[in-house]
């Protein structure tokens, strides 16, 4: 099939009614036309896909077939490495990020992200959830305590933390550390929370208190979550999308897209054939 | 893929084998014992130098090496002129270089990894770092003393800060590189700004590295006799002004040491025992703070 044949398959019009009709939810991320590059390398090959608020989307595939590279063009933080670069659209609430203008921190605190690894800084726990907080709110003590108070409880993590705030965040286990990172992209008050396999270095105790997390975050943000674990994508997301090499190749819901893919290739992979 | 082995008579392979392992054995113990020994040589050695130095630097420790200047030839004295100036050229030259270092480290290990500039930076302060201080006490003498007209403390504090630079850019940079840029997109990915990133978590992350740079920085220098020779030279008595001469530990080390006299002989032995102890300190807090951060 060709790539049009499959793009179109996967954004057809009668397709795209019918997601937004089971949504119900409107497009938070669209994406139009993006190619992306790692020099000389084109990673990601005309992406269409409109990404809906409110819900869980996944983007699943093998190793090396753009996923989490599409991840990281929804927020820019490719923009870190020279090299990379990206051409199409990403529109965010109906404003292009890739347009050469856009402010990047003020794009950065409406989109919160957590990676696969932990990431706390080397301060207190206290501070890795006020850090962000103080970029941009002047609060005074007892509101800034609240607020960590708020995040770390959204986060899950409040109870376990509550008596050694003061302690350095790297002293955590490893999900510990991962909801201390959520609680720190919360704490911000984002509308978009970008996961990169965020339960890959975790145990399956902590991936499922993780999994629990996101399915109370999923009523007030709109989430994409990158995931190698085909069991926690059919669990945690509404809508996933299959990328192999580059493209996009199909996305639904998760129950299609699980259960009765229109892609040889998607079921292929996602009753394990593959990949 | 196991294909049983042959029924017939597996005894010889074995022996075979055991000799080859035995052989072995033998070849490790020997070079544990050869590896050993030269531990030990050069242990002694030190052992023999710290020795000496203590022994016959200890009998020059007394009040007056602190309080009074160096003498002249068969009269009492001590070393304080050499110990002041020593410390006042040194903690100006690393108040210099530590920004001066810290700073273009951070250049080549933050905004500049790749950059043609970054690599020739980087390969020139390699290079300087290597280069013998000599040379550098050379460079100073001719820039700075020559057209100053005579020997200072500032020209002896160019020449340190000369030194110090390239081992405080390296180590920077060095540490800031094991910061893993995780840690910085997490910064970048909450919409904080570059710099706040590098100062606020990457310095963070790699604070002690950077210090045990120049903490070393510091013990490396505190010992440098060949670029104050040509620049600080010496002073005879106490002296406060940087645009003059200024007694050094060093300088009066070297100077006193290769005289006739026993007294200066016994004050160079005392201030070798000074430097010797301030810098196996601050090797030793250099070390605890890198330990620390482990930890």
């Amino acid at each position: 099939m060709t790539r049009e044949a499959l793009t179109a398959s996967a954004l057809g019009s009668s397709q795209r009614e019918s997601l937004d009709g089971k949504a119900g939810m409107p497009e938070k991320i669209g994406v139009k036309n993006l190619d992306f590059h790692y020099g000389q390398f084109q990673a990601l090959k005309d992406i269409n896909i409109s990404i809906p608020d409110r819900r869980v989307t996944a983007f699943i595939g093998p190793s090396g077939c753009g996923k989490s590279t599409l991840l990281r063009t929804l927020n820019r933080i490719y923009e870190m490495y020279p090299g990379q670069r990206a051409s199409g659209e990403v529109i965010v609430d109906g404003e292009n990020i890739l347009k050469p203008g856009a402010d990047l921190t003020e794009l950065r605190t409406k989109i919160g992200m957590v990676f696969q690894k932990p990431t706390p800084f080397p301060m207190s726990i206290f501070e890795n959830v006020a850090f962000g907080i103080r970029l941009y709110e002047k609060l005074s003590r007892s509101d800034l305590e609240e607020r960590v108070h708020w995040a770390l409880t959204r986060a899950n993590l409040w109870d376990e933390v509550k008596d050694k705030l003061n302690v350095v965040g790297t002293g955590l286990s490893g999900g510990q550390q991962q909801r201390l990172c959520i609680a720190r992209a919360v704490a911000v008050k984002p509308q978009i929370l970008l996961m990169d396999e965020p339960a890959s270095a975790l145990d399956p105790i902590s991936t499922a208190k993780l999994e629990e997390l996101i399915e109370e975050l999923r009523e007030e943000y709109c989430i994409v979550i990158v995931t190698h674990n085909m069991q926690q994508a059919a669990r945690a997301s509404d809508y996933t999308a299959f990328m192999y090499l580059g493209e996009l190749v199909e996305f639904d819901t998760s129950e299609k897209i699980f259960t009765n893919p229109s892609n040889v290739r998607t079921r292929d992979y996602v009753t394990g054939r593959f990949g | 893929m196991n294909t049983p082995a042959a029924p017939s008579a597996p005894a010889p392979v074995n022996l075979a084998r055991r000799a080859l392992i035995r052989r072995r054995h033998r070849f490790n113990t020997a070079m544990t014992v050869v590896s050993l020994a030269m531990t030990a040589a050069v242990l002694m050695t030190l052992g023999a130098i710290l020795v000496t130095l203590f022994y016959n630097g200890i009998q020059a420790i007394r009040p007056s090496l602190f309080l009074e200047s160096t003498p002249p030839p068969g009269s009492e004295g001590g070393l304080a002129n050499a110990i002041f100036g020593s410390l006042v050229m040194t903690s100006i030259a690393v108040a210099i270089a530590a920004p001066v270092g810290i700073m273009a480290g951070t250049y080549l290990a933050e905004y500049a990894r790749t950059s043609k500039l970054a690599e020739t930076v980087r390969f020139i302060n390699d290079v300087l770092l290597s280069a013998p201080s000599i040379i550098i006490g050379l460079f100073v003498y001719g820039v700075i003393v020559l057209s100053m007209g005579h020997f200072s403390a500032w020209a002896g504090i160019a020449a340190l800060a000369i030194i110090a630079i390239p081992i405080i850019v390296r180590t920077t940079e060095d540490m800031l590189t094991l910061v893993p840029d995780s840690l910085r997109e997490a910064g970048a990915a909450l919409g904080t700004p570059r710099w706040k990133v590098i100062t606020s978590i990457s310095y963070r992350a790699a604070f002690q590295g950077i210090m045990t740079g120049v903490l070393l920085a510091v013990a490396r220098v505190s010992g440098e006799t060949a670029p104050l020779l040509f620049t600080a030279l010496n002073n005879q008595f106490w002296s406060t002004d940087l645009n003059a001469p200024m007694a050094n530990l060093p300088v009066v080390i070297f100077q006193f040491a290769m005289s006739p006299y026993e007294d200066w002989r016994r004050l160079a032995w005392g201030g070798a025992l000074l430097i010797t102890t301030a810098v196996l300190m601050l090797n030793i807090i250099a070390r605890l703070s890198a330990k620390g951060k482990r930890a």
